[in-house]
């Protein structure tokens, strides 16, 4: 069960190999965002080298699949096909927690109409795709009550 | 010495073909440029042999040397393109021109941009591809992938912040929509809007209703600029460049919406250079020309060029304040890309040497500095500003 209807284009990971292993990780369930090895900084979206202090030598950590809503936005014109007959959807911005404020962006699960709240808690929910060609994981995010 | 193009370019010429929505113009995008330059070289009444240079932004099509070809240019001496931004490019442009022109690398160089959405492809489509990879990857399968889409989370959190509401943006809009009636050129002439008719038009994506976005055209359009000494020989007042500047602030290009200074139009770190190029600040601003991708760009455009206090929105944004001739700062006197023509911006720099010469179809009483900001939100976004012979 997906949240969007299907048809959209499906992620593949960078034939140059920058982002393998955060689609990997995602097909097992875990989150994880760019590290530098030398300074420690964190970085979203991957690129070759840290922001902060130049390095190449970059690795993909594991962290708690817990965020806060920093942003989101209600869509409600299809701008592709697939989504014709989808109605209102909810992305959002979602600030990872003491990650150098490293931020994912995926789908807000429930009622679409639902009243967001910027700042409030959510946890990631793997959505698991299996297509014609390639498997792939879609990070979603859902209001954390707990 | 001072290194500075405040005062050593002039604007002589412009000029437009007519403007379409999309898919509407008779002419291939090509054609269209061509025509825009003829019309912008007659305005100025030069030949277009004596061009020998020209600036763009946004990956034009319209190759300098097809153009130089097509115009029998005798002498091409500069080939330019602004890197990024899309209609961030626009003052940029309009800065690399001066650039070439003040430094002595090229004496006429027209500053263009043609656009056929029609021919081309629209920009407020997503993807037709069955796969995405790279940055895409993580924003196209959730179903972010048009500008609006990119922008209104932006704007959501700016609107959050500062406790903006809805009708700042409705003003905005209002604002364009009503200059448009006054314009023949406009798009949108003679197609007025309402608060109701605004209020109950359908969302594209909060917060922007569909007065809020953008038109998509076809059409195109063009300035000549020279060296200021020759600014008199020309038919038209002269109007001198005072500044241009491009650029984008630390990290602006991260991807995936993870630049750290988020809710911004990006011109933080620009206007400061605008002003101090320009030699004044925001209260000798006569008329601004602010580019409207989606509206609630230019709400953040208005607030980071110093016209008002982020918290002071609600209060600054009516209709009144923002329409000429008698409003606080009258923006979009054309009707700008929401309703006279989204030409990507370049109209805006037209209409802001329009102001100056009184040429304006709502013209602003006696304005001795025009402004004009480019492309908000996207990285690099750039700015200029235009002035009388009186401010130099």
């Amino acid at each position: 069960m997906s949240y969007l209807n299907p048809g959209l284009p499906q992620p593949a990971p960078a034939r140059d190999g920058l982002d393998e292993a955060y689609w990997k990780a995602a097909q097992e369930g875990k989150l994880v965002l760019q590290r530098c090895k030398d300074c420690g900084a964190y970085q979203w979206g991957p690129e070759w080298t840290c922001h902060r202090c130049c390095s190449e030598n970059l690795t993909f950590e594991e962290i708690p699949p817990y965020g806060r809503i920093y942003s989101y936005e209600r869509v409600w014109h299809p701008v592709h096909p697939a989504l014709s007959e989808q109605g209102p959807y909810i992305i959002v911005l979602v600030e990872i927690p003491d990650r150098d404020g490293a931020r994912m962006v995926g789908n807000l699960l429930g009622d679409p109409q639902q009243e967001v709240q910027i700042g409030a808690p959510v946890r990631a929910v793997f959505e698991h795709h299996e297509a014609e060609q390639i498997n792939y994981t879609l990070v979603q995010w859902e209001v954390d009550a707990s | 010495m001072e290194r500075t193009v405040r005062g050593k370019v002039a604007v002589v010429g412009v000029g437009e073909t007519p403007y379409y929505k999309r898919g509407q113009a008779p002419d291939p995008e090509f054609k269209l440029a061509l025509k825009a330059i003829i019309a912008a070289c007659k305005d100025a009444q030069i030949s277009p042999k004596s061009v020998d240079g020209f600036a763009s932004f946004s990956n034009d099509r319209s190759d300098p040397s097809r153009l130089a070809n097509a115009l029998g240019c005798d002498d091409l001496r500069f080939s330019n393109m602004q890197w990024g931004g899309g209609g961030g490019g626009g003052s940029g442009a309009v800065a690399n021109a001066a650039a070439a022109i003040a430094t002595g690398m090229a004496e006429c160089v027209v500053v263009f941009r043609a656009l056929a959405q029609g021919q081309f492809g629209r920009f407020g489509q997503g993807p037709r591809s069955n796969v995405i990879s790279g940055s895409g990857a993580f924003t196209v399968p959730y179903g972010l992938m048009s500008p609006a889409q990119s922008f209104a989370m932006k704007v959501t959190r700016f609107m959050h912040d500062h406790g903006v509401n809805q009708e700042a943006l409705q003003a905005i809009s209002l604002a364009s929509y009503h200059h448009a009636q006054n314009n023949p050129r406009a798009v949108m002439h003679g197609r007025p809007l309402s608060e109701e008719k605004y209020n109950e038009s359908r969302w594209i994506v909060e917060p922007f209703h569909l007065f809020d976005c953008c038109q998509e055209n076809d059409g195109a359009a063009a300035m000549v600029l020279v060296p200021a000494e020759r600014a008199k020989d020309f038919p038209h007042k002269p109007t001198y460049i005072l500044s241009a500047v491009s650029g984008s602030h630390y990290r602006a290009g991260a991807s995936v919406h993870n630049t750290p200074d988020y809710a911004t139009s990006t011109f933080k770190t620009t206007v400061p250079r605008l002003y101090d190029m320009a030699k004044l600040g925001p209260d000798e601003v006569n008329v601004a020309q602010i580019y409207e991708n989606f509206t609630g760009g230019v709400l953040m455009s208005v607030v980071e060029h110093n016209f008002c206090e982020p918290d002071g929105c609600n209060e600054f944004f009516t209709k009144e304040n923002l329409t000429a001739p008698g409003g606080k700062l009258p923006i979009n006197t054309s009707g700008g890309n929401l309703a006279e023509c989204y030409m990507h911006g370049l109209g805006l720099n037209i209409e802001a040497v329009r102001q100056l010469r009184g040429e304006s179809s709502n013209q602003v009483p006696d304005p001795d500095v025009s402004l004009v900001a480019s492309g908000p939100m996207v990285t690099p976004v750039s700015s200029s500003i235009y002035g009388s012979e009186a401010t130099l």
